[in-house]
């Protein structure tokens, strides 16, 4: 490897932390205009980028490269996109805290949420949980690090579409605009337009419950449902959204842009998403542990469905698609019944949110 | 922190005054007044991004604020020659008004000429006009004339006057992290961030700093009280420059701010109320002015920038003041629901209008037994991570941080307000936590907060407005109610404290019957209208039920609501 990267500050590599089919995408659009160094733990694969180019039969673009070193990483890299499954994303956190410092910027592409419960309680002993239980990324990144300039990457970003190299976008969101502005350097191209948003946690946010939705629509589809029931949900969906969201600090704009409304739309309609593929096997009467089981990478949906159910206990908020699709998921209701519920909810008013 | 307070006298650890940073500045105060001039004029050349036209529209702003004020609302302690000033700075800019000869060039000159005027004259007002020789004098006043009144009345007899048996101590007692900050005070500069209750405040804290053998702090004191003969001798010995809050016009703000962030990387060791103003509603503060506070961030990072990395290190201190009473609470909480239910413009009113007033305050508060405790919290940094004995900052895990790292951008500390406004969010959140783990509860706060929410649970439907308007006569608690309640709320507030979420006062440590009667005698002792007693047939009752809320305000915060 080039170890002249780590000396010169002009042009010090980029980091990508994770390397599943999204971190591979950011990977290949940074490697347009930067340097790019990936990390990933399992030392097969890091051979195989380094040698081959490949991971897991996506080619990657010649001039990244990887390491299993955290510290390697962190010492030749100022901007790190970490590209971690939720469940993970608080361990790798855990391992790179003793490298990382306040210079360093870390803009996150997860969208899912971390449990942080007090100790000696988990999910088997617990009947509700607060929102100071619930962390987003960027929150699980303040807790566990000392970096304080954190981004996040949002929007309708199928990694599929991206890896093609087909137009798109992103939102970067951050409270600090000099980590929106890095991220526009380091992605914006001619087919990649890079929008951002101050109000971090609502875009998370945004990304992490449309998912729910996203396994909503796909059982619709399962069930051979037409537009007219996509629609319904759709709308339903992003109402429920944006209560859901603004009870746990997002602001209601921010559901409405790219990285909400956008990126719902785009994951409801999508055979390409995982969250779509989960809803739509289950309502083929596939049962959930098979599914997971034979799917490469994590529906984030699914472990974000159990958290919020938990969450409206401790609240007066209802979600009723939340709530019906737990059933599904977790208590065997089948999905046909779950839609009767649904269409039963005395609920006459359109939009009430902007009151 | 542990909760019993340390009574110990502490060595100056500056002996020499000379030594000490608020004497070297008030040496030099001349060419310190000319450096904020010039460094005012730049941030709002800076700031209007020296555009002409944004620099005449800030001028002309300012000169119609001001000459609305001096018509309107006029004080005391303003200069003779107010009106002369601001009559020439019109005069000037007419002038230029009407000068068809002048280029763009040289208009935006005299605009400047104007502005560094404006700015010469700001810097003077706010600049503090420490002298040793008062600072020595008041000091001695303080203590002496407050422990013979301590002893005159503690210990009974003739011979009382002359007893050392009470000293201040035992008064206003200080708890917490007293060695850390007089480490710490050596190493860097401490900004100093109390509640604010009382205007009392000032001069506890400006006791407290000196008992800690700390140099003298400087501090911004509202120029209202400089209308005060007594009070202005007291402020300029301790060290206070001067804040209208008359001014809001970009210039006095800007120049205000950097009277703040100058002194403060002159090394001047300085204190902030971070509520702004006394607390109205008896809470404490939930949320911080970020102004003042953007100054501290701005002189650290304007510290590495200069490379003063040795002793440019910028300490914040939180600090909570803890009382059974509060003098002003029945105009405090006046003002404050006036404001919060009808939206009325309020005007400040002060209890403290005449020395004789004061005199009146100082007698009763140290002839009788009611306790004050200072609790000084642990030191921080800029971004609220704690400091260790040395001065570095140390992570959740206790891995040091080089806060130089939070200014960096492509290896070198570089200029972003916005960047730095987001710091002062963080900073000012997390003093506010601060603030609610060194609260220290005394008996008084938890009988007055169980009293008022049993009443509101009573009457829960009743907004706040209306149950504060129902007459007191039909308000009363059974006793055992009552105690069953207060138990609940002490229980607690013994598990937050295990928890470290707050402290408590010793006399806590006693049994229930004993606590609620040292509570109920203490709680709000020498107002007119007591807010909470027992009456002649065992009930708890209130003679007023909106001094009652303002000192059960003092527990918000804490969900301990929810057990009652």
């Amino acid at each position: 490897m080039d170890m002249n990267w780590k000396k010169s500050s002009e042009n010090k590599p980029v980091g990508v932390i994770g390397i599943g089919s999204f971190g591979t995408a950011i990977s290949n659009l940074l490697a347009e205009k930067n340097n790019v160094l990936v990390y990933a733990r399992d030392e097969a694969v890091v051979k195989a980028i380094n040698e081959t180019h490949m991971v897991k039969n996506r080619k990657l673009a010649e001039s990244i490269r990887a390491t299993t070193d955290p510290e390697m990483i962190c010492d030749s890299c100022d901007v790190m996109f970490p590209m971690i499954p939720s469940a993970a994303f608080r361990e790798v956190m855990i391992r790179f805290a003793p490298f990382l410092h306040p210079y360093h910027f870390l803009i996150h592409g997860t969208k899912g949420l971390s449990l942080s419960l007090p100790e000696g309680k988990d999910l088997g002993n617990i009947k509700k949980i607060r929102r100071k239980n619930i962390s987003t990324m960027s929150e699980v990144i303040l807790e566990e690090t000392v970096v304080e300039r954190i981004g996040c990457l949002a929007g309708p970003n199928l990694a599929k579409e991206l890896l093609e190299n087909q137009p798109g976008a992103t939102v970067i969101a951050s409270r600090y605009n000099e980590v929106i502005r890095e991220g526009q350097r380091l992605l914006r191209s001619d087919n990649f337009q890079v929008y951002g948003n101050s109000d971090i946690v609502g875009v998370e946010l945004s990304g992490v419950l449309k998912n729910i939705i996203a396994i909503a629509s796909g059982a619709l589809s399962g069930l051979g449902l037409g537009d007219n029931a996509k629609g319904l949900l759709i709308s339903r969906g992003m109402v429920e959204l944006v209560y859901l969201g603004k009870a746990m600090g997002g602001s209601t704009q921010s559901f409405l842009g790219l990285a909400g409304v956008g990126d719902l739309v785009t994951t409801c309609n999508s055979t390409l998403s995982r969250n779509f593929t989960l809803g739509y096997r289950l309502a083929k009467g596939e049962k959930l542990t098979d599914i997971v089981a034979d799917m490469e990478e994590v529906a984030e949906g699914v472990n974000t469905v159990k958290l919020i159910n938990l969450f409206l206990e401790s609240t007066d908020l209802r979600a009723p698609i939340a709530e019906n699709l737990h059933k599904v998921l977790f208590e065997d209701l089948k999905v046909e019944n779950a839609l009767q519920n649904l269409m039963k909810i005395p609920i006459y008013t359109d939009i009430d949110f902007f009151d | 922190m542990t909760d019993d307070y340390i009574k110990h006298q502490y060595e100056p650890i500056l002996p020499k005054k000379d030594e000490w940073p608020v004497v070297k500045l008030s040496k030099s105060r001349k060419a310190f007044i000319q450096q904020v001039v010039t460094s005012s004029v730049r941030n709002i050349k800076g700031l209007t991004g020296n555009q002409l036209q944004a620099i005449k529209e800030g001028l002309e702003v300012t000169l119609f604020r001001e000459r609305m004020r001096i018509k309107q609302n006029s004080w005391a302690v303003d200069p003779e020659d107010e009106e002369e000033f601001w009559a020439e700075v019109k005069a000037s800019l007419l002038a230029m008004d009407a000068d068809q000869q002048l280029d763009d060039q040289k208009k935006k000159a005299k605009y400047f000429e104007v502005l560094t005027r404006i700015t010469s004259r700001y810097a003077e007002e706010i600049a503090s006009n420490f002298k040793h020789s008062h600072y020595k004098l008041t000091r001695r006043l303080v203590s002496f004339g407050f422990s013979r009144l301590l002893n005159t009345s503690r210990v009974k007899g003739f011979k009382s006057i002359f007893s050392n048996q009470y000293r201040l101590q035992d008064k206003i007692q200080i708890i917490g992290e007293t060695d850390q900050i007089r480490d710490l005070a050596s190493k860097g500069t401490i900004v100093m961030v109390p509640t604010h209750f009382s205007n009392l405040d000032s001069i506890l804290i400006g006791w407290t700093i000196s008992t800690l053998g700390l140099p003298p702090f400087i501090y911004g004191a509202g120029l209202n009280l400089f209308n005060i003969g007594i009070f202005a001798y007291f402020m300029n010995a301790l060290g206070a420059y001067k804040v209208d809050r008359r001014k809001k016009n970009q210039i006095y703000l800007e120049t205000l701010k950097t009277y703040s962030r100058e002194a403060i990387q002159f090394g001047c060791h300085s204190l902030f109320f971070p509520g702004g103003t006394r607390s109205r509603s008896g809470n404490i503060e939930s949320k911080v002015k970020l102004g003042l506070l953007s100054t501290a961030i701005e002189a650290q990072r304007s510290n590495y920038q200069k490379g003063n990395d040795e002793n440019g290190k910028v300490f914040i201190v939180p600090v909570t003041i803890n009382y059974h009473f509060v003098l002003e609470a029945p105009s405090l909480i006046k003002e404050h629901l006036d404001y919060t239910g009808q939206e009325r413009y309020y005007s400040e009113s002060d209890e403290f209008s005449t020395s004789y007033k004061i005199s009146k305050f100082l007698v009763k508060f140290f002839t009788k037994g009611s306790d004050i405790s200072v609790s000084i919290g642990k030191a921080m940094d800029i971004l609220g991570n704690y400091v260790d004995s040395e001065g570095n900052s140390r992570d959740a895990h206790g891995r040091s941080i080089d806060c130089k790292d939070y200014f960096m951008l492509d290896g070198k500390v570089n200029v972003d307000l916005q960047r730095e406004e987001e710091y002062s969010k963080k900073l000012g959140t997390r003093i506010v936590e601060e603030f609610h783990k060194i609260n220290r509860v005394f008996s008084s706060h938890i009988v007055a907060f169980t009293a008022f929410r049993l009443l509101k649970k009573e009457n829960n439907k009743l907004d706040l407005f209306s149950l504060l308007r129902l007459p007191e006569e039909d308000l009363y608690l059974p006793y055992d109610t009552f105690k069953g309640a207060c138990s609940r709320v002490l229980e607690r507030i013994k598990q937050l404290r295990e928890e470290g979420a707050v402290h408590m006062a010793p006399h806590l440590n006693t049994d229930l019957e004993q606590i609620i009667q040292h509570g109920l005698q203490n709680v709000g002792m020498y107002h007119a209208k007591r807010p909470l007693r027992k009456n002649d047939e065992g009930n708890i009752v209130t003679e007023d039920i909106s001094l009652l809320y303002y000192y059960h305000n003092r527990l918000d915060g804490y969900e301990l609501e929810k057990i009652i």
